[in-house]
């Protein structure tokens, strides 16, 4: 295999990487808690944004460039966005289901917005550049950078799906889930929904956040344009393809849809001439959006679809309840 | 002050009351967000656009204007054609999408989803049939008229609040006076109860998509007609429309009116105190205030 070959496919993994970061974020508002966010791209935009002005060199034309390390421009991401999702939870979560959603959804026009206007902060329609990438001394070398670039966003994925997997199956997971299957009974056991609904939107906010600062880092530049209701969308899809509820779903999901999106990408680039690629460009996103219905009424559960059982009390259980009800089978 | 954002207000708040009063109406009785609705608008403005233009290249005649106005009677005649294209369209969308969902008891919060992606699927639709180039129903200038107060308005402007002033009275005494508006009254306060008492739910929820979309397809046409048309014309009103739903009231048809009129008003003098490309936060900044403050909003009941 070429060098060019290795570079390239570690740039595809790295950037579906990111991607499967902000699926994580959301499989914890969503697929855990059954939270509806539409305004994915304003949380991760927050995140990027916020690191991008905590780590880049001073800035003479605009507020900030503080030139700290980048670990603390993405713990001061995840930071910042865990604390506007609190704040966007604490305003609608205790309403109606669906005026979370379109909060969110008004939280990222209004990101959006200020990216685009607040030009002392944020640089305004042409973005922040010059955001320092992990492993700068190597940048002569193409491929040794790509893949400790992977190298980093496989260990940040790791260590996030292990912390998930773990509070998944915690108390702390099982009460979440308890309150998306039936609030009344587990205000019944006296479980402060309200509170722990808002817990789960604040720390899926912050993994969208931290999502959005690694991919600035890598990719070393950030403009509005970026984190336009596509890129939810895009999200969306990923944990709805892949298994909403299931982590690791979450992850093949953002690597599939991401595959499929750059193939397609790649495909309308050499089967359109220019001025049909606009056109083009939106007929794929029809399709994605049909594709997201469809899976809606065919296949909810995605591909892996969720773990119905997580507590290893009942796993315990199960063996000689499977038994029981069907005797004929041997165990597995 | 310039008195003049009053009127600017006043016709962009029109068009957010028309476009409010469909998603109230499915939000109560359907009992979802409906993210689509603001596509509802853009088809609307494009199908009329399209029909128009069909009349238009049949009949010279048509394009002449009518009177003061700047478009012929091939846009009235084509508005008909495009509100009924706009239902046919919402009640497609509803079979192929929301019915199954429905029948399969889905969570609200899948409905809500499901919407989302028609919002982008139809909304990238137009895109590709028509590219994102602004387009107009006329190119014809029109002279303002003063009113007095220091207030001007063209004749486009003025009829178009007189028309959705009267769809506003006639959408609230069909709600309240007739058999199927009380029908939808009782399936919003409670759909399994108003189905075993022998209303036809289905008939009920047909009317409300015909009634949103057609309500919607006027609001387009409105914004056609005195702004542009755009394929993201619609998706750019969605948060007014949540805001103005909400700040009048989910179920409320004149709460919803009028808070399209506050929201339109906000927003012109938003745009005069804080500059133009401010103006989408304008909305947001209602809704957190009426979800802070009254989140049942000025005419609904608290849950």
């Amino acid at each position: 295999m070429s060098v060019e070959l290795v570079a390239y496919i570690a740039f595809f993994l790295t950037m579906a990487l990111t991607y499967a970061v902000m699926c994580l974020g959301l499989n914890v508002q969503w697929g855990q808690t059954g939270l509806f966010n539409v305004g994915v791209a304003g949380f991760v935009a927050i995140g990027a944004y916020v690191s991008a002005l905590l780590t880049t060199p001073d800035a003479p034309d605009r507020f900030g460039g503080f030139g700290l390390p980048i670990l603390v421009g993405w713990l001061g991401a995840a930071l910042a966005t865990g604390l506007a999702s609190f704040l966007v939870g604490w305003l609608t979560i205790r309403l109606r289901a669906d005026y979370l959603a379109i909060a969110t959804f008004g939280v990222a026009v209004t990101v959006q917005l200020v990216a685009l206007n607040l030009q002392s902060v944020t640089g305004g329609p042409f973005g922040i550049g010059f955001i320092p990438r992990p492993f700068t001394n190597l940048a002569g070398d193409p491929l040794a950078f790509s893949l400790l670039n992977l190298g980093v966003l496989i260990v940040v994925v790791v260590l996030l799906y292990l912390a998930l997997e773990h509070l998944l199956r915690s108390p702390w997971g099982r009460v979440l889930r308890a309150i998306r299957e039936d609030e009344t009974a587990a205000l019944a056991l006296g479980k402060n929904a309200t509170r722990f609904r808002l817990q789960a939107f604040a720390i899926g906010g912050a993994i969208m956040g931290l999502a959005g600062a690694a991919q600035a880092h890598f990719v070393g530049f950030i403009a509005p344009d970026n984190y336009v209701p596509l890129l939810t969308f895009q999200v969306w899809a990923m944990l709805i393809v892949g298994g909403s509820g299931n982590n690791r779903g979450a992850i093949l999901g953002a690597i599939l849809v991401w595959a499929i999106w750059a193939a397609s990408a790649g495909a309308i680039a050499s089967l359109f001439p220019p001025e049909q690629q606009a056109r083009a460009a939106a007929l794929r996103i029809v399709l994605i959006g049909v594709g997201l219905c469809a899976i809606l009424l065919l296949r909810p559960r995605g591909i892996l679809g969720e773990e119905r059982v997580v507590s290893r009390h009942l796993a315990r259980l199960r063996p000689t309840r499977r038994a029981a009800s069907k005797p004929t089978l041997p165990e597995s | 002050m310039n008195p003049q954002l009053i009127m600017d207000g006043l016709i962009a708040g029109a068009m957010i009351g028309l476009g409010a009063i469909g998603i109230t109406l499915t939000y109560s009785i359907l009992r979802f967000a409906n993210f689509a609705h603001g596509e509802m608008i853009s088809w609307g403005a494009y199908l009329a656009l399209a029909t128009s233009g069909l009349l238009g290249s049949l009949s010279g005649a048509l394009l002449k204007p009518i009177g003061p106005f700047s478009f012929g009677w091939s846009l009235p005649l084509a508005v008909f054609a495009a509100v009924a294209l706009t239902a046919a369209l919402a009640l497609f969308v509803d079979a192929l999408l929301f019915g199954p969902l429905r029948k399969r008891r889905s969570a609200i919060i899948i409905m809500v989803m499901a919407s989302f992606g028609a919002s982008l699927a139809l909304r990238s639709l137009l895109e590709f049939i028509f590219t994102s180039k602004p387009v107009y129903f006329s190119k014809a200038l029109q002279i303002a008229l003063p009113l007095g107060g220091g207030l001007r308005a063209t004749p486009d402007q003025l009829l178009s609040l007189t028309i959705a002033a009267l769809l506003v009275v006639a959408v609230h005494i069909l709600l309240t006076h007739t058999a199927i508006g009380r029908s939808m009254r009782a399936v919003s306060e409670n759909l399994q109860l108003a189905g075993v008492a022998g209303i036809d739910v289905r008939k009920v929820i047909r009317t409300v998509w015909v009634l949103g979309a057609g309500l919607a397809c006027i609001a387009g046409v409105m914004a056609g007609l005195l702004v542009q048309i755009r394929p993201y014309m619609g998706f750019d009103l969605l948060l007014p429309l949540f805001a103005a739903a909400i700040l009048g009231g989910i179920g409320s048809v004149p709460g919803a009116m009028l808070a399209g009129l506050i929201v339109g008003l906000a927003e012109a003098l938003g745009v005069q105190l804080i500059g133009a490309e401010w103006r989408a936060a304008v909305a947001f900044m209602i809704l957190v205030f009426v979800l802070l403050l009254r989140p049942q909003g000025l005419f609904g009941r608290a849950e």
